[in-house]
């Protein structure tokens, strides 16, 4: 983890309002692993004054690719990036995806912007893959090429209709936990109806959060999210996680 | 020349006037990833209560114009596990540690500095007395005159090593508490702790803190801090002033020195870039040789206020007049 400038390679939109920007700095791709994430410092002057952090989506030799939705000053800034110009970054940080081995079905489930990650998770996992993606409606899905995409929207202007987590009911429940080993991201109400399916059918899952944080890396202690397995306690989602079991927290 | 960085405020010698502030710097072992704590003056500790706490429910913190509200809430790993499990990893530091300790009564600011004056690595306390975030360990003490002067005289009793006591700027009259403290036995004042704000998500018609309020810091409050340090300054001159607020670069550091700080602490800026001590740092060591300051604490206290006479404007420069129209001057 550490603190460097990066150029950026490339920056387009991949979806109106979504964009992909591609950071040159080898160093940190070196190290990046699927479900940590980098804090930006998207302006040199005091406003806005937070880095703002950014799950990694890729990292491939020297560059390491992140996804972002505009949705405030601090997006729109780093929005108006070009190739060549120059950026502030920390990272990676925070605790990852474990991608684990001998498993049948790498089961990865993104809602909305929760694809994210996954590309890259995808380079490290074995086995067989099989994705499902959720959204409100075909605007909301971001496929990001990830392996053997089914689709589900709540309006069904694509794939399934209905939520991701109903058509996961459909494609896996009946296989054995063992064979299992699912991987999440999305809004916390996917993130919630996912803890329930796993509980109902005994499933292993990690899921990567998110929270506003200050400094993202422990020390402002500004990112808590409920544990479970601490009555009364929290845990940072910048640093025990962004990515956790799902047992392990209150969603 | 090398200028001498080295200060001294109350019995506290500081290698230079950089300390890392508490609630930004955690215990140590994060930050030291990105800066040589070797090289700063000292490190002000998370607040230490006696019993673990595990702080406000999110969310706690929400951005603001050049700034940031916080409602953590004194989470902390309490008084034993940080002498077994924190303090140890300060021990290969060459820098000053500053304990900064909450409490919820008396006895437990008594109980707290007592356990640890005997650890050897503990070189100062800070005694937080302000946090805007805790009913127990913040306002019931700071805003009180009578408490501030009781919680300072325990606390001396407890311990011989350097005590600040850290002020609150949410009072009318902060030279007063300033006074209260040292009087009661204090060796300076830490000033300040964050203004209370809040701001409320127009949306969803709810504050953006779990905690309805928090501190405000960060830039935005800077003007505010310098204001209050001078104040205290002014009102008393001898009181050891540890200056913080909104502090981002050596410039801002220089000010707070100006307007009366021996020394200063880094805050919300160690969130954004955690590396800035050691850059604060070489601004400083290449202000002094600039302007010929052999020692940086001459700078403590240095502001040059000269009152206006009755009718008379006063020139930022003190020489004459401004510059006539079109005429090319300093302002």
């Amino acid at each position: 983890m550490f603190l460097a400038d990066a150029s950026v390679k490339e920056i387009f939109e991949v979806k109106p309002r979504i964009h992909k920007i591609i950071l040159n700095q080898p160093e940190a791709a070196k190290i990046a692993e699927p479900g940590q994430f980098i804090n930006i410092r998207v302006s040199e002057t005091h406003y806005p004054l937070l880095r703002r952090p950014f799950s990694i989506c890729d990292a491939e030799g020297e560059t390491i690719t992140l996804l972002f939705n505009l949705l405030g000053e601090g997006t729109r800034m780093l929005a108006h990036l070009k190739p060549g110009d120059s950026v502030n970054i920390m990272g990676p940080l925070g605790k990852g995806f474990k991608p684990v081995k001998g498993i049948k079905n790498q089961i990865f489930i993104a809602g909305g912007m929760g694809a994210a990650p996954f590309p890259l998770l995808a380079r490290r996992t074995e086995g067989k893959i099989s994705t499902f993606i959720g959204g409100k409606s075909s605007r909301e899905i971001i496929e990001l090429d990830l392996p053997n995409r089914e689709i589900a929207t709540e309006d069904g202007s694509a794939g399934f209709k209905g939520n991701v987590i109903e058509l996961l009911e459909e494609k896996i429940s009946g296989k054995p936990p063992e064979d299992v080993m699912i991987y999440g991201c999305g809004p916390t109400g996917m993130l919630r109806a996912l803890k329930t399916f796993c509980e109902k059918h005994n499933f292993v899952c990690q899921v990567s959060t998110e929270c506003a944080m200050a400094c993202g890396f422990g020390i402002c202690q500004g990112c808590p999210t409920v544990s479970a397995t601490e009555p009364g306690g929290y845990k940072l989602v910048c640093k025990d996680g962004p990515v956790f079991d799902i047992k392990e927290i209150v969603l | 020349m090398i200028p001498d960085l080295t200060v001294v405020t109350g019995k506290l010698k500081l290698k230079n006037p950089i300390l890392l502030a508490s609630g930004t710097a955690g215990y140590g072992s994060e930050i030291s990833q990105f800066i040589d704590l070797n090289k700063i003056g000292g490190i002000v500790t998370k607040s230490i209560s006696l019993n673990p706490r595990a702080g406000n429910p999110p969310p706690r913190i929400a951005e603001t114009p050049s700034g940031m509200l916080n409602a953590i809430g004194l989470a902390n790993v309490g008084l034993e596990k940080f002498i077994s499990e924190k303090l140890p990893y300060l021990e290969q530091y060459d820098t000053a540690v500053i304990c900064n300790i909450a409490a919820s009564s008396v006895e437990e600011y008594v109980i707290c500095t007592e356990r640890l004056s005997s650890e050897k690595r503990v070189d100062a306390f800070e005694i937080n007395i302000s946090c805007p975030n805790v009913k127990e360990g913040g306002l019931i003490f700071g805003n009180d005159l009578d408490k501030v002067r009781e919680v300072t005289e325990r606390v001396r009793g407890a311990t011989t090593k350097p005590v600040f006591i850290k002020l609150s700027p949410n009072v009318p009259n902060i030279a007063d508490f300033a006074k209260a403290a040292v009087d009661a036995g204090a060796d300076g004042v830490s000033a300040i702790n964050t203004f209370v704000g809040a701001a409320i998500d127009i949306n969803t018609r709810k504050p953006k803190l779990a905690n309805v309020t928090g501190g405000l810091s960060g830039p935005a409050i800077r003007p505010l801090a310098i204001a209050k340090v001078l104040e205290i300054k002014r009102k008393h001159p001898e009181i050891e002033i540890i200056g913080i607020g909104g502090i981002s670069n050596w410039k801002d550091a220089v000010e707070f020195m100006i307007a009366g700080a021996s020394a200063v602490q880094l805050g919300t800026v160690n969130f954004v870039e955690p590396d800035s001590g050691e850059r604060i740092l070489e601004g400083l060591e290449q202000y002094c040789a600039e302007k010929k300051i052999e020692r940086i604490r001459e700078l403590t206290g240095s502001f040059i206020i000269i009152p206006p006479k009755a009718g008379q404007v006063n020139y930022p420069d003190q020489s004459g007049p401004p510059p006539k129209r079109g005429q090319a001057g300093e302002l």
